[in-house]
């Protein structure tokens, strides 16, 4: 499937952030249909040092070359998809992920990720998050290790 | 260079595209036997049943899996020796009728989220050996099996005409067909059988087909590896695993059996319906991290796989050259890992199994064959890994094209690379003394550096070819010696000695000259000189942290235990230790990477739902361990004289080895055996040669002496019936054939230390309870 080329991605202003997570209960809402938030969030907001800080994919995509059956692909708006039906479970990706952005839920043994759909941008009352578009090539990383480091 | 995201539809191998009239094929296919079975769910990694299937009468039928069976015996290797045991005759050898081929899987195979959890255990009488031989292997068939409903498959008797076995977990059937028009070289029949059992036409159906196959070097050699594919949705191809050694090809054809193929309906993460998954996906996930910031600082494995040995084993002297003379040699870095980094395909995911990101398995695309039936064609050549790379510079073959020439042909032939390039190195070493010539090698120069010639010796063999020396030469070693002995064309000593097997079976491919613990890691094995019961030559050489007969004798309780583990799990063995935890070296006891121990642990009872610890994983190892040499005593080859070792493995041979590291060897005969350097330099290589000679195999009857004691064992090596209680087993037939055993070893005398020890010397405690 051919992309565009071009990639939503999130990006965050920390200092308009109230701490109130009404994005991570959204976002779980999406991949579990319930407001838990938590680790059924792919956002994920921390604050260190009276800083709040987010995470959540940047559609790097380096996973993409790590799923030994392609269950990981890039969709037709550019961002990094995992399908569950074909996913096997083997956590390489999460394991792999250089931001630790890939999520792990305890209810089930497939992952998931920001697929950037919005819904956090949304319902933040203080308008803290919103997308950028990026280019994929000045994104995207190649998993295979250079031979010496 | 490949850059990464390329999708998996985009890739293009660049092989030559093989066409077949499939539907012609499978036409000519005639079913002999079927069997239906009800599907199953497999509970906490056991799928509770074995399969048996008997090619005489065409008899397919299913086995329990009692809980006493997991109790004594784990699973994986274990399960095999145990169905091994109740099949088999103590005069049982590797053509006989009943004997078995088995393949195993183990209650953590299958996992996909620890690295290295998709192996197969491999077991049966060998050709080499006429002992048990087994054999640990990747690919998907173990998964496979043991999801369409099976803990193991053991194959008894011989069918008339070529079959192919069937196991489809998608219909719960088994079937037996004849197979008359199927290649038999394993990377075509890998293809057509994959293309012809797959359910829908794209690759998602296909990675749910397993295939086991030998090709044609197996059906006329001792040295036939099985092949185990797993299909590659990138490549598009099935690609290839090898169970190397001890000749279970040999044995697949031999009942002539052209594949077996197994096939699922589906799998995901949690297919093994492990006890707490939980804790299963957040120890996998920590060793993923830990591969993924570790891997670049330590081996390598993730760029360029086991190939990153071959520099270091060069730098230590460990590398075999000639024919093991030498441990390194100036034309080596030809074949450092660097070289095959520039010829590997990069970017794609290269476990074995699913979920191993420790990625070993390198593969060369559209590599361009220039040899044989194939020659011209653009293949995939799985590999190499370091042993095969090994066998280049053993046969002093520094072309690292010609290495993959020979790794791809040895692989499709299913020929051993291990033994196959062990013997051809032995073999050119008696070409080179005259021992051998180009006539008594039929018409071939089989010096070393010949890749040609090591070739044509690959295809003659494949191809059936009668001639005196191809028909004893593809037996391996053991025979060949007994030839050049017969025919008296050279002196027995010189044969003997440079021979690298023991047991029958040839060495893998490191230089143990100068670390008496790993010659023991070779010698005091079940199966004969491989490197997965112990590999403690930094330990023993470099470290020097094993310096006692004593702290030796530990090590090779110890590690062979742990080792053997791996095998009753349906686990790999690298990611215990390729890589480490970065705090490790602090650790109470590094050499066995603490934390990766306890990772086994809670991955073993997140599984199983058992509650056990690190010391009782040894002690399953250890019944397998101690059943497994007790089958060998009762087939007739378990005691001291089955564990010699050629003298190759221990100190210099020849006059050129001695000179070529004298330094060392004259320091050595003044440091160890305390001769003064004064009189060193009078004295005649010859003479020197001899006295190290002497001492070194004094060291190792010493060393066996510990070890024996260490592990419950006669002096003869001999497992005692109390031992063996101590165990768990109380099998009447199995003591007593140990009871009659040491009684006739008692009165042969051979129930004695064979160390000579003086008055200083402790030798090991023989106050041992045998019954």
């Amino acid at each position: 499937m051919k992309n565009s080329g071009k990639v939503r991605v999130l990006k965050f202003y920390d200092e308009r952030c109230n701490g109130c997570l009404e994005c991570m209960k959204a976002c779980s809402m999406i991949h579990f249909k319930t407001k838990e938030g938590g680790e059924k969030s792919a956002i994920k907001i921390n604050k260190i040092n009276k800083k709040f800080i987010m995470n959540a994919c940047d559609q790097r995509g380096l996973c993409l070359d790590m799923c030994p059956v392609g269950a990981l692909k890039r969709k037709k708006s550019s961002i990094v998809w995992l399908d569950k039906k074909i996913c096997i479970g083997c956590q390489a990706c999460i394991g792999f992920c250089p931001i630790n952005a890939m999520r792990k839920s305890k209810d089930r043994i497939e992952p998931f990720k920001c697929i950037s759909c919005g819904a956090c941008i949304r319902v933040c009352p203080e308008k803290a998050l919103e997308f950028i578009e990026k280019d994929i090539n000045d994104i995207k990383e190649i998993v295979y290790h250079k031979q010496g480091v | 260079m490949l850059e990464g995201q390329i999708p998996i539809e985009d890739y293009e191998s660049g092989n030559t595209k093989n066409k077949w009239n499939l539907n012609k094929i499978k036409l000519e296919h005639k079913t002999i036997s079927e069997y239906n079975y009800i599907k199953k769910d497999i509970q906490k990694g056991y799928a509770n049943r074995t399969l048996y299937i008997n090619l005489n009468e065409g008899i397919i039928k299913e086995k329990k899996v009692t809980e006493d069976m997991k109790k004594l015996f784990t699973g994986g290797r274990g399960f095999g020796l145990k169905l091994l045991w109740d099949s088999i005759k103590s005069n049982t050898r590797w053509n006989s009728n009943e004997n078995e081929l088995i393949i195993t899987t183990g209650p953590l195979c299958g996992t996909t989220q620890y690295p290295g959890s998709g192996k197969s255990l491999c077991l049966t009488i060998s050709p080499s050996t006429d002992i048990i031989c087994d054999s640990n292997v990747g690919g998907f068939f173990g998964p496979y099996l043991k999801f369409a409903g099976f803990d193991a498959v053991e194959i008894q008797g011989k069918a008339k005409e070529d079959v192919i076995i069937i196991i489809d977990g998608e219909k719960g059937k088994i079937s037996i067909e004849t197979a008359p028009l199927e290649e038999t070289n394993s990377h075509m029949i890998s293809q057509q059988l994959t293309q012809m059992y797959s359910s829908e036409d794209d690759d998602k159906s296909r990675q749910k087909i397993s295939i086991v196959s030998a090709g044609m070097g197996a059906e006329n050699s001792y040295w036939g590896c099985l092949n185990f594919s797993f299909y590659d949705i990138r490549r598009k191809i099935p690609r290839l695993k090898q169970a190397g050694r001890g000749g279970l090809g040999t044995v697949l054809r031999d009942k002539k059996i052209k594949a077996i193929l197994t096939k699922v309906e589906k799998f995901d993460g949690v297919s093994n319906n492990p006890a707490d998954s939980v804790t299963l996906a957040k120890v996998g996930t920590k060793l993923h991290r830990e591969i993924r910031d570790l891997d670049r600082y330590q081996c390598n494995m993730r760029a360029v796989g086991t190939v990153h040995l071959v520099e270091i084993m060069d730098e230590y002297d460990l590398l075999p050259t000639e024919n093991y003379r030498f441990g390194s040699f100036p034309k080596a870095s030809k074949l450092y890992s660097q070289n095959f980094y520039k010829l590997f395909t990069k970017i794609i995911p290269d476990g074995c199994w699913h979920g191993c990101t420790m990625a070993c398995a390198k593969t060369v695309d559209h590599f361009t064959v220039m040899t044989g039936p194939y020659k011209g064609e653009k293949v995939t050549v799985d590999g190499p890994e370091y042993e095969t790379v090994g066998c280049g510079s053993n046969m002093s073959i520094w072309d690292p094209l010609w290495v993959l020439e020979f790794n791809f042909y040895c692989d499709t032939y299913g020929l051993d690379t291990i033994s196959t390039g062990t013997s051809i190195a032995f073999y050119m070493e008696m070409y080179e003394y005259g021992i051998l010539n180009k006539k008594r090698c039929d018409g071939i120069e089989l010096c070393f550096g010949n890749a040609e010639a090591v070739l044509e010796v690959i295809h003659r063999i494949a191809s059936g070819d009668k001639g005196e020396f191809i028909s004893i030469a593809s037996k391996g070693i053991r025979r060949v010696k007994d030839w050049l002995i017969k025919n008296n064309w050279g002196d027995i000593g010189i044969i003997e000695d440079c021979g690298m097997e023991s047991k029958g079976l040839e060495y893998s491919e490191y230089v143990t000259k100068e670390s008496l613990a790993m010659q023991g890691g070779y010698g005091l094995t079940l199966k004969g000189p491989q490197h997965d019961e112990a590999w403690l030559i930094f330990m023993d050489m470099v470290n020097n942290s094993i310096p006692t007969f004593k702290d030796k004798a530990e090590a090779l309780h110890y590690f062979p235990m742990w080792r053997t583990w791996f095998g009753l799990n349906g686990l790999c063995k690298l990611p215990w230790n390729d890589v480490e935890p970065s705090n490790n070296p602090k650790t109470d006891d590094p050499s066995k990477v603490p934390e990766h121990v306890q990772n086994y642990v809670d991955y073993q009872n997140a599984v199983t739902g058992w509650n056990v610890d690190k010391e009782e994983l040894i002690l399953q190892s250890e019944r397998c361990y101690n059943w497994q040499r007790a089958m060998n005593v009762w087939l007739g080859r378990g005691s001291r004289k089955d564990d010699w070792i050629p003298y190759r493995s221990m100190g210099p041979v020849t006059v050129m080895e001695y000179i070529s590291r004298r330094e060392r060897y004259d320091k050595y005969l003044n440091e160890k055996i305390g001769i003064s350097e004064e009189k060193i330099e009078k004295m005649k290589i010859e003479e020197k040669i001899k006295i190290i000679y002497d001492y070194r195999q004094d060291q190792y009857q010493k060393l066996s002496d510990a070890v024996y004691y260490r592990r419950g064992w006669t002096p003869n090596g001999v497992p005692t019936p109390n031992k063996m209680k101590k165990l768990g087993f109380t099998d009447p037939k199995m003591l007593k054939i140990l009871k009659d055993k040491i009684i006739t070893d008692e009165k042969a005398g051979l129930n004695i230390w064979g160390g000579k020890y003086n008055n200083k010397e402790k030798n090991p405690n023989d106050g041992i309870k045998y019954w």
